[in-house]
């Protein structure tokens, strides 16, 4: 037991994802490694095309062609999930980690009410009675918020927040150690979205499960995650603790992030964005990846890849904080 | 401290009288109606950026398919510089309507035909709408749009083809053939909501520029209230189809005078606000407003709701210069405060 709760719950080694096209290989994401603790809530943010979401599919090994995992090593609880075979994998997906996806819409059956969906998840994961299906499945509605007569209810006639609501209860449904979720509030509005974050929150305080979540919105997470990983171009280019990150970010596209979004407290400022747009994977830029639409750029940018620097227990992908230089 | 430095407005160019869609639920004989907005009074000036916010469902972009003529009004009407819309009738009114008050839309990947080049929905709107230019005055003027919108060097994007550009430069576009018809008033439908965020930026700051060198207002429709906020003068708070409240960007954000601005505002997620997470999270959604009766259409979720929110709808009242509220309980500044006010909404 001791052992097991040093571990991190979660390793990622060097992974690399490729999607595997006409034109060759696209890497979406590249060489990615980061560790999740018991209990964490990781933040995972970046724009659209920077390989989150396929970094999430492939920690749950939920990758389809032409996608395929090319290289690295994901670690769950000390059991190697990219060698594991998919019957080995049904003792983990779900049990052990479950995924929130981003459209409910799209997540749930449309002809089959809640209820019935949850039947069908303990019927194919554990052997439960009837009785024990229905009591376990209005405990889970409860848990989330929604009055249980709404097991009954398909999922149209539920609102954005409430199917999300749905969602995370059927994640929960084994009480998992890790849940992954791939912007599950993106659909909703800002009241509702607020609503189902602090939602979230208390779950994660109550049930202990550790959470990756993925969202274009860093100021989203800034009042929830622990630690917040940036990815750009398939690769994390900073990762660190939420509020040193806020406070202080240090990787040039982070700062240009946290320059994007305007506020509405204080004085108001005028904010300048980042220039140009993010690469297509296909033909990355050479050396770093962020150089062309980067303010400090230097000469060594242009042809050498930066590794990461630790600074203050942060880790950054960038050369400003390359102590031999 | 109430003194509002009032920008001297220009000419009106939009102005609307309890404004009013209906639409029809279910087939042909049904009596049930979704009220999509009801009875909005706005109005819009020359060089003015007003936000609408809201939602999605609160009507907003029903306000923008109504002023641009895409849907008739249930009720109520439409002036543009004093003249009703619904008398605009002869093909080329209806033209030279169109555009003096385009159209910018969200989805910059549908929007824009994939089938031709950047210079094809330029050069038509400029066909159309400026038919005293040469052939090579279209070209040189495509190409200072181009220029005015940001996309540089102009030649290279004209002969390129949508797929060729990023969401950002693709909004851009739309910007440029918005701008081919020399419209006064743009209606921009929640432009920037699909873009990156390092891109969104970029577009809000377009909309100021245009603003200033080109003297174009603009209706700028958004559920992002701190953007509204970055590029807007005036704000119009939309919930459930109606406007809740209504005043200049900065004075609506420092003194929300209705609960629901004050509920939108407390939800904005925001790095540099202190952290302060509300023990409950637990907040109803907003309504689908099908035949409704009489009353504020925010009680149910409403702190401060009293018996009269019940009965009666609120009207919009004045309650701070330039600054309107549509609430029963929500008290004026413009007399002199009293103290000890009780059970009142700040």
């Amino acid at each position: 037991m001791i052992a097991t709760a040093t571990r991190p719950l979660l390793e990622i080694k060097d992974l690399s994802v490729d999607y595997l096209t006409d034109r060759g290989a696209v890497r979406a994401v590249d060489r990615v490694s980061l560790e999740v603790q018991r209990g964490e809530f990781l933040g995972v943010v970046g724009e659209s095309g920077c390989g989150k979401s396929t970094l999430l599919y492939s920690i749950a090994r939920l990758l389809t062609p032409p996608a395929e995992i090319a290289s690295g090593d994901i670690w769950f609880d000390g059991h190697d999930l990219v060698s594991m075979s998919d019957s080995e994998l049904r003792h983990y997906r779900w049990k052990q980690y479950s995924v929130v996806m981003q459209s409910a819409m799209n997540a749930l059956n449309p002809v089959m009410n809640i209820g019935e969906q949850l039947r069908d998840a303990f019927d194919a994961h554990q052997r439960f009675t009837g009785r024990q299906i229905t009591a376990r499945s209005e405990e889970l509605l409860r848990i989330v918020g929604i009055d249980p007569v709404h097991l009954r209810s398909y999922p149209h006639q539920l609102s954005g927040g409430m199917r999300q609501r749905a969602m995370i209860a059927m994640a929960l449904a084994f009480t998992p150690e890790l849940v992954i979720m791939d912007e599950p509030t993106s659909a909703l509005d800002v009241v509702a979205q607020r609503s189902l974050m602090l939602k979230i929150k208390q779950l994660q305080r109550e049930f202990g499960f550790a959470t990756i979540f993925v969202t274009h919105d860093m100021s989203l997470v800034s009042h929830f995650s622990d630690r917040l990983a940036v990815m750009y171009a398939g690769q994390i280019v900073e990762i660190g603790e939420t509020a040193r990150l806020f406070a202080e970010p240090k990787h040039p596209y982070t700062v240009g992030l946290m320059r994007s979004f305007p506020s509405i407290r204080g004085e108001l400022q005028p904010l300048a964005g980042i220039p140009g747009s993010p690469p297509d994977l296909a033909r990355p830029p050479a050396g770093c990846r962020f150089h062309p639409r980067c303010p400090k750029v230097m000469d060594r940018c242009h042809m050498e890849e930066p590794e990461f620097y630790a600074e203050e227990g942060d880790l950054i992908r960038c050369f400003l904080f390359d102590s031999d230089a | 401290m109430l003194e509002m430095p009032a920008r001297p407005r220009g000419v009106e160019l939009i102005r609307t009288e309890g404004l009013t869609k209906h639409f029809r639920l279910g087939g042909f004989l049904s009596r049930r109606y979704l009220h999509g907005v009801d009875d909005i009074n706005l109005s819009i000036h020359e060089d003015e950026i007003v936000a609408l916010v809201g939602e999605s469902g609160s009507g907003k972009s029903t306000i923008a398919r109504l002023i641009a003529r895409v849907y008739t009004p249930t009720a109520g009407e439409i002036f543009h510089r004093g003249r009703t819309l619904s008398s605009i009738r002869s093909h080329r009114d209806v033209l030279e309507y169109r555009g003096d008050v385009p159209m910018v839309f969200q989805d910059p990947y549908g929007s824009l035909s994939p089938v031709y080049r950047v210079s094809h929905g330029i050069t038509r709107a400029l066909k159309l709408h400026r038919p005293d230019l040469s052939r090579q005055g279209r070209e040189d003027e495509a190409a200072r749009l181009l220029e005015a919108v940001g996309l540089t060097p102009a030649l290279d994007f004209l002969g390129k083809f949508p797929y060729q550009l990023s969401g950002g430069q693709r909004q851009r576009i739309g910007f440029a053939q918005a701008l081919a018809c020399r419209p006064e008033l743009i209606l921009a439908d929640e432009p920037v909501s699909m873009l990156d965020v390092s891109v969104r930026i970029g577009v809000l700051n377009l909309m100021a520029t245009l603003r200033r060198r080109e003297r174009i207002s603009f209706l700028y429709i958004t559920h992002d209230i701190a953007s509204a906020r970055y590029v807007a003068d005036r704000l119009l708070v939309m919930y459930a189809g109606q406007v809740a409240e209504s005043g200049p960007v900065e004075d609506v954000l420092a003194h929300p005078k209705h609960p629901y601005t004050q509920l939108l505002l407390s939800a904005v997620p925001d790095p540099r606000a202190p952290i302060s997470l509300p023990a409950t999270g637990e907040v109803q959604e907003p309504p689908r407003v099908i035949d409704p009766g009489e009353g504020c259409r925010f009680r149910s979720r409403c702190p401060y709701a009293i018996e009269e929110c019940g009965r009666v709808t609120p009207k919009l009242r004045l309650l701070r210069p330039a600054h309107e509220a549509a609430c029963h309980v929500a008290t004026s500044d413009l007399e002199v405060p009293r103290v000890d006010e009780g059970a009142t909404v700040r």
